[in-house]
Order: C-alpha cells, then structure tokens, then sequence
C-alpha cells in the first residue's frame, strides 16, 4: 500500500474526522473570541470613552476602563488556557487512537 | 526633587552585567559542545521543555523597549498606555490557536519549511526568506537603536561603544552556542526581568499598602482624573483597527518567536510553551503598567520626563527612589541583558533564513551537507552581527519607532498569510504563496513609506516643523492683538463699538491666515499609520486568487500527507 493512499484511508477514518473536526471548530471558535474581545475594548475606547471613564465605586478614583484592560489581558490567557487543557486531555487521547490504528 | 545617578557611571550596575555576561559566556562555551548538527544549530537538538520554552519565549518577545516604553508611557499617559500595552498581547492566543502545532509538526527549522512543505521549494523559500528577512532587519534596527539610545542614558556609555558591546556579544552567543546558547540567555533573561519587576512591584505597592485603590487614588489626586481615562491614543477607529490587526496576526508571524517552536520535542510541549509564554508576558504587562503608575505618583512626570522626554527612565528611576543606587544597577543590568536576549533572537533567527532557505533551499536546491549549512549559517550569522552594528550607527539619533510597526505590518502580511494558507487549504499553490508573500511584503513597505509616520514625520519633518511654528506665531499675534484691544475697550467705553469692529476683522483675518497657513501642512499620501488593514487583506485575496488562477495538481496530491502530519504529527521531526 503507498503511503499517499495509506494517508488518504486514514482521513477518512471516523476517528481522524472526529479528531480534526473538534480542533478545527475549537481553533475557530476561540479565535473568534479573542478578536471580539480586543476589537471589542478597542470599540469601546474608539466610540465609548465615557463608559470607560466611569469610576468604579463611590468615591474611589478607580475607573471601569483599569479592570477591563486588566481584564482583556488576563481573558486572553484564560483562553489559551482552555485550549490547551482541552488539547492535552482529548485531543491527545484522539491522536493516540488514530496513532495506534496506524501501527496496527 | 531627589538626586538622581542615572546616566552615571554606576560601579554596581557595571558588576551586574559582568555577572551576567560572564554566566552567560560560560553557557555559551557548554553549549558549544553541544552545537554542531544543523538539528544542534538552529533547534538546539530539539531538548528544551515546554514550561523552559515558554519562558525562552517570553524573552525573545519583552523587548527593553517594551519594558521601559510602556512603563515611561504609563507613567506620562496614565490610561493610554495601559490601552498601549494590551495590544502586545493579543497575538499570542492566536499563535496558540492556529499556528503553534502545525507549524511544529510540519516544519524542522524556519516557518518557511511549512510554506514549502508541498511546493515547489526554490521560489517558495525565496520569497519566504524575504518575508523572514525584511522583519528581522526591521526588528533588529529598531533594537539596536533603542539599545545604544537606552544604555547612553542608564550607564552614560558612548552610543557607538553600546552598540558594539551588544554586537559581539549576541555573535559569540549564536556563532558558538547556536539555539541552546541563545535559549538559556533568553531564559535567564525573563527570569530576571519577571523577577526584578515582580520585586519593584512589591516595593511599589507597598507605599499603598498593596492597594491598588490607593495607587489610582493618588494618581488621579496628582495629575486628575483625566490620568485614568482613555485620552487621545485612539482618535481614528480604521487605524486602530489596522494596527489591531497588525498586532494580533503579526505575532504569528514572527520569524524568531516562530523559530522557538522547533527547539521542543514534540507539538505537545510546543502547544504548553506557548500557553507559559502568554502568561509571563501578560503577567510582565500587569507588573509594567503597575510600576508606570508607581513612577508618575512617587518620581513625578517632571523628573522622568526631565531625564528622557520620552519616559523611557521611568522605571529605573522608580528603582532608585524605592530600593537606591544598588536596585537600580541592578535593573539597569537586566535592561541591558533583555537588549542581548532579543537582538540574539532575531541575529538567529535572520541567520536560519540565509542558510536554511535561501542558501540550502534555494541555491544548493536542498542539498547540503550538515557541515556545510552550519558553516554557513554562522557566516551568516556573522554577516548579520556585523551589519546590525553598522545599520544601528547609521540610524543613530533617527526616530525608528516606526521599524517595530513596520516589522509587525510585514510579519502580518507577508508571512503570517501564506503560512495559513498552506497549513489550511488544499488549493494553495506554489505560484499563490509566492505572490501573496511578495504582494504583502512590498504593500506594507510601501504603505508604510507613504503613511503619516514617515512621509510626515520623517520624510517632511522640516515642513511640517515649519508649518506648525508659523501657525503658532499667527495664533501667539492674534491672541496678543486681541489682548491689546481689550485693554483699550476697557480703559475708554466710548471706543467700544469701533474697537469691537476691529476686534472681529483682525479675528477673521487672522483665521483666514491661519487656514492658509495650514493648508501647507504636508499630507501622507496613504492615510494610515498601520497599513495591515490593506496589505494583510491584499496577500490574503493574492493567494487565493492565484492559486484559483491555475491549479497545482501536485501540491494538491501531497495535502493529505500533509494534513495527517499536521493533526496527528505522523512524520514530523
């Protein structure tokens, strides 16, 4: 068997297509999130700076606009957290599968 | 208002750093033992671990730059620079999301191993080693600038003598100890940036009483509550949306960020480095904004700006104020050290570009011996070296803030587009990557030539200083006559009406005159400071278009084989 139809049998594996459907979407769907929640801040600074400048609590000088940059930051992380928990627990489980059909 | 011993020569500072380029030349002679496969060379034999990854990736990307600038930024436009330093860590989620394991498991050294992976390799590596090669120059201008600029100021070190120390020590690093060599001097780097900005954090809020209510309150009793709301960073939307992008897609696109990926064994660790390095280097923002707020409430706007009017001195400063001359050298030495974990970075990484690409790719048409490539990547490097050191005297006093931007928009635009495309798409072909490489490269070179960065400010900085002296000597006369005639109304009632005619015909003249005046105000001819918007959307439709145009049966054949390495990793090296 070549290995190019060898390739070709594996992609149509129900395993394979599982495996890179849910990265595929997972990829997408956190990428989108990411660039709603930067161009989202830069919305909100570009048309919204009252809503920014709004302070935090009475009496306080804080204003919403600190905790949101902070936010953005920290959010950011987080999603790349998700991805990668999600990545080392299923994805990896789904490539050992797919790896094993391989060599059997 | 305090002394201070910036720009002195400092005996403690000066310890520190031969502390560190000692340590760092001792790596440097273990690691060169270890250095003499292309594998050794470019990817330090593939033996760095995820979490020591993320952490060498957070010190190829914290620029001094970033670290003084945004901290000086803060500290002189409280909120916008907050805005600022968001931006610079959006890209890597992305990276995470779409790039980090492909690239990975399709490529062995460069991202243009990836692009090349099922073309035809001469003109895909050509074009790629372009894109590599014009973002490197352009980052490491920019470093090397900022560099001799940065330690003139903190050691009082002549610029030209700066630059050569960074010169000849980042050679020795890549020449001897290759990627293992340049790996642990960006990770001892972080280390002691992550470390000695944690430390000036704790000092600073302690003032607070670790409050960070009482850190803002502060800061909006001295410089009013203005400090704490968006000023004029963002005035046009297209042009904060263009540099968004160019941030965003242009980390991905990194040739000496990309590189780092090939160091770790497996996608695996490089898929965990990535998630360390995007929470050191937002974890490095949160501490940077921190001490730019500290310096503005306890140094004060007018010593930092006095010393540098662009902020950079702020967070030494703080340094001095809070933990004397001893924690200043010490920062001063680990600002020098991040200069030399970057500019290695990007030496190897421009190096890897000449050798791997285009001297063994290209000219040898992928045959070479190991000795070979390795003997001439080190030429290479040398090359390099040696014209970062000559390019950084020619800009000196040169404003090249720009080169970062600019660096960003081709990364965007030239490379990160193709590599996409061809770890995605089945129809991409050799003729499409070429021409979406070549059309985002010359686009944003171009654009940004043509934008009010450099035709403005740079090219037409003469005329436009002369316009704005002459419309403020019209504006200083108006205000001085109206003045004058005020006075004459006030002291004789009986003139009112005459002067109030006088009053209104030199006001109307004054603004006709104004308006003639300004109208001489040199335009850019393209509108914008960042041309992503344009150029990353143009290399897109390129490639798509082009490989549409004419298809490639056997690039299309080979994107199964393709597509299994990429998700599964079968094959990768």
């Amino acid at each position: 068997m070549s290995v190019h139809k060898t390739a070709h049998d594996i992609l149509q594996d129900p395993d394979f297509k599982k495996l890179s459907g849910q990265k595929d979407t997972i990829s997408i769907v956190l990428t989108i999130m990411e660039l709603l929640l930067y161009f989202g801040f830069i919305a909100l600074i570009a048309f919204n700076k009252p809503y920014l400048a709004q302070k935090l609590s009475e009496g306080g000088a804080t204003t919403i606009g600190i905790p949101i940059a902070i936010g953005t930051i920290i959010v950011s992380w987080i999603l790349t957290g998700i991805y990668v928990r999600w990545a080392n627990k299923k994805y990896d489980t789904l490539v050992k599968r797919v790896r094993n059909k391989i060599g059997g | 208002m305090h002394e201070t011993i910036i720009g002195q020569v400092n005996a403690i500072s000066i310890i520190f750093f031969l502390l560190f380029v000692l340590a760092t030349l001792g790596i440097t002679y273990w690691a060169a033992k270890r250095t003499r496969t292309t594998k050794e060379f470019y990817a330090a034999g593939r033996s760095i671990t995820g979490f020591q990854n993320g952490l060498a990736l957070a010190g190829d990307y914290m620029s001094a730059a970033s670290f003084l600038g945004i901290a000086g930024l803060v500290s002189t436009k409280g909120y916008d620079g907050l805005i600022y330093s968001v931006g610079w860590l959006v890209g890597w989620p992305i990276l995470t999301f779409l790039i980090a394991e492909p690239l990975r498991n399709l490529g062995k050294y460069t991202f243009a191993d990836v692009v090349a992976f099922r073309l035809s390799q001469r003109p895909v590596r050509a074009a790629a080693a372009s894109g590599s090669l014009i973002t490197v120059l352009f980052y490491l201008i920019a470093q090397m600038v900022g560099a001799g600029t940065l330690i003139k100021l903190m050691f009082g070190l002549p610029y030209e003598s700066a630059l050569v120390i960074v010169g000849v020590l980042m050679i020795a690093y890549v020449i001897f100890g290759g990627m293992l060599a340049t790996t642990w001097v960006q990770i001892i780097k972080a280390v002691l940036l992550l470390g000695g900005a944690t430390v000036l954090v704790i000092m600073t809020l302690y003032q607070f009483g670790f409050s960070y209510g009482e850190l803002f309150s502060q800061a909006a009793k001295t410089y009013g509550d203005k400090f704490l709301e968006p000023g004029g960073l963002v005035t046009s939307p297209v042009d904060a949306f263009s540099l968004g992008l160019a941030l965003m897609f242009g980390t991905a696109g990194l040739p000496h960020i990309l590189m780092r990926f090939y160091t770790v064994p497996d996608a695996k660790e490089a898929r965990k480095s990535v998630f360390y390095a995007t929470g050191f280097i937002g974890y490095f923002y949160i501490l940077t904004v921190t001490i730019g707020f500290g310096a503005a409430i306890l140094v004060g706007q007018k010593l930092i700006t006095g010393i540098d009017a662009g902020g950079n001195m702020a967070a030494p400063l703080l340094a001095e104020v809070l933990g004397g001359s001893m924690f200043l050298g010490f920062l001063a030495a680990v600002a020098f050290a991040t200069i030399l974990a970057v500019v290695a970075g990007l030496t190897l990484a421009g190096a890897s570009a000449l050798s791997h690409d285009l001297f063994v790719g290209v000219i040898r048409r992928g045959v070479a011996n190991e000795k070979d490539e390795v003997k001439v990547a080190k030429m290479a490097t040398l090359g390099l070296g040696v014209a970062a050191i000559l390019l950084g005297i020619l800009f000196k006093g040169q404003n090249v803030a720009f080169m970062v931007g600019l660096a960003f928009a081709v990364a965007c635009s030239a490379n990160f587009p193709a590599l996409l495309l061809s770890i995605l798409w089945r129809k991409f072909t050799t003729a499409g990557a070429a021409t979406s490489i070549y059309t985002g490269l010359s686009l944003a070179v171009i654009l940004i030539f043509l934008s009010p960065t450099v035709w403005v400010d740079i090219v037409h900085k003469d005329e436009k200083a002369a316009v704005t002296t002459q419309v403020k000597t019209l504006e200083d006369g108006i205000k001085a006559k109206i003045a004058e005639l005020e006075k004459i109304k006030s002291a004789d009632a009986a003139k009112a009406a005459a002067v109030d005619a006088d009053m209104a015909a030199a006001k109307t003249k004054a603004e006709a005159e104004i308006k003639e005046a300004k109208s001489k105000m040199p335009q850019p001819i393209f509108p914008l400071k960042n041309p992503a918007i344009i150029s990353m959307l143009a290399a897109f439709l390129v490639g798509i278009l082009v490989s549409l145009m004419r298809p490639e049966k056997s690039a299309e054949q080979k994107f199964e084989d393709e597509k299994l390495r990429t998700y599964v990793g079968i094959g990768a090296e």
